[in-house]
């Protein structure tokens, strides 16, 4: 196999909260020791529910915050290592499209400027043709150069987020659930695009999202994370769910079906403090498959068979559950 | 039929961004009013609940009929005895639905007082007796909570409950869990559902969310650009799709086992009320457009077995 492009070893990353008068500063644990290697040209998806951590690992996974222990080697090199300059080089290589489009984009910025300054960040100007290029490859009409974000669709300002990104011909991109603030319809576009981009240019992907149904849409693999932690690592996007949450995860997805609708009997409780974890698994609480032990004692990421899982009463394959 | 919306047309200065909208919804059913952006779901929620003149505009045409009564008639004293004691309305953002200064208790027990002439205590009493119906866990603690040490789910409840605490007839519910994570937004869901079938509560659900949809509405209206695409009973709608706007709103949602390269987006976007297209306003988005949806308007018409399309090249089905 090829040498794969990022490999995250044991990544931890703490916050502090608070902290003021007659307040006791708080500590929480976003990632908790989260070890993940994507293969040039793949795609991997990493879902969970809002403060699973999965914002923070991409930061951390393009060095825009330093972990507070743990290793990102990309393509080999320790990012920790570099220094200032260097980092700079290897930050041509790596981008990330945001979620919303209509805040990630200057006000005052017109299209040509905003797809500029990826370059002028590093004291260049865009090669001739480039912007023009970079606009056809988006699919947005090359006169729309001069236009301000306030100006386009929702859709269309997404598209420039993209074009910025692929500005210097990146190898990995991290889409931060650069979906989750349009319309179906154009959430729909947006992802055939992504898909033409990263065939006609090998790009790598790194895809965050909260949509399960769309990530299996999507990726080739899936990272499921609860709380900081890796549950499950699903090897292909159809592969059968093993860990209770993931279980959950695929209930709480509403077919447009009216045929199959669910008699949910989902999970109850909702997500604890991340300040105020709980000893043992995390998702005990909400575990309709939790027992004491799950209680007492953290279980481990196993992986007998590419499927790694997190759970020490894992569904079985072909069980209903 | 306890809230018929007939032929509505609402007009904000000058321009009319919604016009001859008819739908029904009745005692124990679930109303879905489905859309993207931009096609007049939160303004017809506006309409029916009276707020229109806080955004400047007003009905210009038709009627909201709610349990026999012409609201559009009403003036806005006598709308007051509606709003909040028979017609609810739970927003979309439970963050800024709520007042952050006041505990969540009070918010809740102030609508049983106002809208019922309870005593604080009686208030007090109903308040803890509702948010244990809505599944709060220790509901007399939360009652002494301020919303900022809430979660969102949770928050979400209080505005439920505060919708409910004036024992309405119809609850107007504008994307209640967007904000929500997944596993959170199909409880709320459910909850909905259960509460309006068993108070016999009549809800108008406005969403843009075709699984939500699929998974609790009895009745679906589809919108697109302030007019009524089509408007069925669920199953029937979704099993087979009539306007062509409405399939390809389904074939938007990812599905499990869908080959790569299958989810298709609809082209374009939808027009600003200002540059409605002539004719068929999904006209230049529609795969099936003939020359004459560029000119002619189709006519909302009843179909034979239930609802209604306004359609000139409908798919496979019942037409007329």
């Amino acid at each position: 196999m090829a040498e794969p492009l990022i490999v995250a070893r044991q990544l931890v990353r703490q916050f502090r909260s608070g902290g003021g008068f007659l307040a006791r500063p708080a500590t929480m644990l976003a990632v908790r020791g989260v070890s993940l290697t994507v293969a040039r040209g793949e795609v991997v998806g990493i879902v969970g529910e809002s403060g699973c951590g999965k914002s923070t690992l991409a930061r951390l996974i393009l060095r825009l915050i330093a972990p507070t222990s743990g290793q990102v080697l990309f393509d080999g090199i320790d990012l920790g290592r570099l220094g200032k300059r260097e980092m700079r080089q290897v930050r041509k290589r790596m981008t990330m499209v945001f979620q919303d489009p209509y805040s990630s984009l200057d006000p005052r910025y017109t299209l040509s400027d905003v797809l500029s300054e990826p370059f002028a960040v590093h004291g260049e100007a865009p090669p001739p043709g480039r912007i023009a290029a970079l606009l056809d490859q988006v699919g947005l009409a090359r006169d729309m150069g001069g236009s301000y974000p306030h100006q386009l669709s929702g859709g269309q300002r997404q598209r420039a987020g993209i074009a910025r990104a692929l500005a210097r011909s990146p190898e990995l991109i991290v889409l931060d659930e650069p979906t989750a603030s349009l319309d179906v319809s154009i959430q729909a576009q947006v992802i055939d695009l992504l898909s033409s981009l990263r065939r006609d240019l090998g790009l790598t992907y790194l895809f965050i999202s909260h949509d399960l149904g769309l990530v299996r849409y999507f990726c080739d693999r899936i990272v499921v994370m609860y709380l900081g932690a890796v549950v499950e690592v699903m090897p292909a996007a159809g592969s059968m769910p093993r860990h209770p949450y993931t279980r959950a995860l695929i209930d709480s997805t509403f077919a447009p079906d009216p045929g199959k609708r669910r008699k949910l009997e989902a999970l109850t409780g909702e997500i604890p403090s991340a300040f105020n974890l709980p000893p043992g698994c995390a998702f005990a609480a909400r575990c309709p498959r939790a027992s004491e032990r799950c209680r007492r004692e953290a279980p481990d990421l196993q992986s007998p068979d590419g499927h790694a899982v997190a759970c020490f009463h894992p569904i079985e394959e072909g069980a209903s559950a | 039929m306890l809230l018929s919306v007939e032929d509505l047309s609402v007009h904000i200065g000058v321009i009319n961004p919604l016009s001859d909208l008819s739908f029904g919804v009745d005692r124990g059913q679930i109303l879905g009013l489905v859309g993207e952006s931009g096609s007049g779901k939160s303004l017809t929620a506006m309409a029916v609940m009276g707020l229109l003149p806080l955004i400047g505009g007003r009905i210009s045409a038709g009627r909201i009929l709610f349990d026999g009564t012409d609201l559009a008639k009403l003036p806005e004293a006598a709308l007051r005895g509606y709003r909040g004691r028979r017609i609810a309305l739970v927003t979309q953002n439970p963050m800024t639905a709520l007042d952050p200064v006041v505990r969540v208790g009070r918010q809740v027990d102030v609508m049983g007082r106002m809208h019922l002439g309870l005593s604080a205590d009686e208030a007090r009493r109903r308040t803890i007796e509702l948010l244990t119906r809505l599944r709060i866990p220790e509901a007399q603690a939360v009652c002494e909570a301020y919303p900022h040490q809430l979660s969102g789910g949770m928050k979400q409840r209080i505005v439920i409950a505060i919708a409910l605490a004036g024992e309405p007839d119809l609850i107007v519910a504008d994307e209640p869990t967007t904000a929500l994570d997944v596993t959170v937004q199909a409880q709320i869901i459910h909850l909905l559902g259960e509460l309006v079938r068993d108070r016999g509560l009549g809800m108008l659900l406005i969403t843009h969310d075709m699984g939500v949809v699929a998974q609790v509405c009895d009745q679906v209206a589809v919108l697109y650009a302030g007019r009524l695409a089509e408007s069925r009973p669920a199953e029937a709608l979704f099993e087979h799709p009539l306007h062509p706007y409405t399939s390809a709103l389904i074939g938007c949602i990812p599905r499990d086992g869908m080959a790569p390269g299958s989810l298709h987006g609809i082209a374009g976007a939808v027009p600003s009320v200002a540059r409605y297209p002539a004719g068929c306003r999904f006209h230049p988005r529609c795969p099936r457009a003939g020359e004459i949806c560029a000119r002619q308007t189709p006519e909302l018409t009843e179909l034979t077995g239930a609802g209604r399309l306004a359609c000139h090249f409908p798919l496979e089905g019942t037409h007329g």
